[in-house]
């Protein structure tokens, strides 16, 4: 799949097209050939090795980046999808089941993007309502019954905005995921893949391990929301991206997140299956972990890890 | 065809009355001008058309607490700058504007306290202060009268008015939902109730934690209650919005709300559903 290159990569996407010209008319061991492959190389690690958080969030809303159902595909074995919060509907922009991942039972709940106008009309660019929250309640309550672990895939710009959800109470649904997933009597990893849009993603974000692959973002507000605000302009999202710190490294700096998932260079599109076969090994090893520890350790050390986040003075 | 020409009024700079600064408020409920006096001594409340003007943490506390029961918790507690944040103002900046134009030191007021006798724990945020947004301050200060109260057996009381999460504490802020709901798991698993009372206006992140979980959610009439701002809904969704939309009275009608109480019933509507839970 040739890849669409970002406005910051123009630049490499030239470089990649000249190498490959030269690939096709020359032989592998051309003097020509080589040194324009260094150069690309040398490019891509300079680009690539500093990446600023707004490119980040660009790749992290990457149209050929994994979605979720990708990873299900990729990473989980003999899927089962379950629907439906048992109140209202199905959330298609919050699917969810049963399968194993690295051979490991476990609930995935995940948040599901679309790529074209269709897609997105069935998943709602990844937006979920109310139906969504309590149905990824549901499944846990069904993981603590069977003594599962809960695995959340994060992929969302945040929760729907719309007069539905309002009427249904998707405020609710998100504060009363926080307060069981605070509590709950089963192992939970959390991966942010794409997008951490605030409450949205909170909303099936606490867990035991929160982890956020490389080029993902988590935010308290969108760039250009924040932009909005404090600079009055959507232009100033990368101001506000940098000011945020809402990037992987950023985060794990902080003690929010407790760990990266590292990325093929240039970011997962640009090698699904070994992000995938990355993602499964991670995941996997986190559920082998918790389930090393004592169910009441678990849960006191979920509650101390909370409790502990916030900068004040005294 | 002029006859029937509509007449222009104008009026005349001159004739406009002389109003001193700082004696009449405009009610945005119906627009008629209320004298200051007036409106202290009717709690901040329109004696016309009963719309609740904001209320300062302090005064609201005096307004529902035994008199003399109030002891404040973590009353120096402060922002710092954890992410050093830069926008067209710092956050350091904010921070000694509105601690100089409000005299808080941030946007909730903790203590202990009694109602009707029974000793509880009372947070009351004050949307003066930055738009009463949560960020580390007010995540901690909420968790520890929570984690106090659990440990001394006694209710929690929280009045909400909030714009939401701190945009300057970034994923700081984000996570304070956590904290303060967990705080509540642990609250409720104990047995004791917890009694939300929602003021104008209360929305999103504040919303999608502390405010929406409690036993019992009392809203103050025409608040604005919601997750997302009206303009966010109306340019994501191109929808007009149903009428009382957002409102304390929509979201009763939606089930949302356990009751409406006006200001000057809300200490008494509390004190006999905790007598009523508890049987003190």
């Amino acid at each position: 799949m040739t890849v669409q290159p970002l406005d910051f990569e123009l630049h490499l996407a030239e470089l990649e097209s000249r190498v490959s010209e030269l690939a096709e008319k020359r032989p592998s061991e051309d003097p020509l050939l080589k040194a324009a492959r260094e150069d690309l190389d040398k490019e891509r690690k300079a680009l690539y090795g500093n990446l600023t958080p707004w490119q980040r969030v660009q790749i992290a809303r990457h149209p050929a980046r994994p979605y979720f159902l990708d990873y299900i595909s990729s990473c989980v074995t003999d899927f089962v999808e379950l629907h439906g919060d048992r109140l209202f509907g199905d959330d298609k922009a919050m699917p969810a089941g049963i399968g194993r991942i690295g051979g490991h039972r476990c609930v995935i709940i995940g948040q599901q993007k679309g790529r074209d106008v269709k897609e997105n009309v069935l998943r709602n660019f990844g937006s979920p309502h109310p139906e969504g929250y309590r149905k990824a309640l549901r499944l846990m309550r069904l993981a603590e019954r069977f003594d599962l672990p809960v695995v959340c895939i994060i992929d969302t710009p945040g929760a729907y905005p719309g007069v539905g959800a309002e009427e249904r109470h998707i405020a609710e649904a998100i504060a009363v995921n926080l307060r069981e997933m605070m509590a709950l009597k089963a192992r939970i990893v959390a991966v942010v893949i794409g997008e951490g849009g605030s409450g949205g993603a909170l909303g099936i974000g606490v867990a035991d391990r929160v982890l956020m692959m490389e080029n993902a973002y988590y935010s308290v507000i969108s760039p250009e929301g924040c932009a909005a605000i404090l600079w009055k302009h959507r232009k100033h999202a990368p101001e506000a991206a940098a000011a945020l710190k809402l990037t992987a490294d950023n985060l794990q700096e902080l003690g929010l997140i407790d760990g990266v998932v590292p990325e093929p260079m240039g970011g997962a599109h640009r090698d699904p299956v070994a992000t995938s076969e990355t993602l499964t090994r991670t995941i996997a090893s986190a559920i082998e972990t918790l389930q090393g520890i004592p169910l009441k350790q678990l849960l006191e050390e979920r509650y101390a890890k909370f409790r502990g986040m916030g900068v004040f003075s005294e | 065809m002029t006859i029937f020409r509509k007449p222009t009024l104008k009026i005349s700079e001159k004739k406009k009355r002389e109003m001193p600064e700082g004696l009449w408020t405009k009610c945005p409920g119906c627009s008629e001008m209320v004298h200051n006096l007036a409106l202290e001594e009717n709690l901040k409340v329109c004696a016309r058309c009963g719309y609740h003007f904001a209320m300062g943490a302090s005064e609201r506390i005096t307004l529902l607490v035994d008199e003399g029961s109030f002891q404040e918790t973590d009353a120096s507690m402060s922002a710092v700058d954890p992410l050093g944040f830069k926008g067209v103002a710092t956050y350091e900046e904010r921070l000694a504007t509105y601690r100089k134009k409000t005299g808080l030191v941030d946007a909730v007021i903790t203590g202990s306290g009694a109602m009707g006798g029974i000793p509880l724990g009372l947070a009351v945020m004050d949307f003066s202060f930055l738009a009463a947004t949560m960020g580390s301050v007010v995540g901690e200060k909420i968790t520890r009268i929570i984690e106090a109260s659990t440990k001394a057996k006694r209710p929690v009381i929280i009045v909400c008015a909030s714009g939401g999460a701190r945009m300057y504490e970034g994923m700081l802020s984000l996570m304070q939902m956590a904290k303060t709901s967990g705080a509540l798991a642990r609250h409720a698993e104990a047995g004791l109730p917890y009694i939300a009372v929602l003021t104008n206006p209360t929305t999103a992140g504040v919303m999608a934690s502390f405010a929406t979980l409690g036993d019992i959610t009392l809203a103050e009439p025409k608040a604005m209650i919601g997750f997302a701002g009206p303009r966010v809904i109306r340019e994501t969704t191109h929808q007009e919005l149903p009428s009382g939309f957002q409102t304390a009275e929509f979201l009763l009608d939606h089930g949302l709300i356990d009751e409406i109480v006006p200001r000057a019933k809300m200490r008494e509507t509390i004190i006999t559903i905790l007598g009523n839970l508890t049987g003190k």
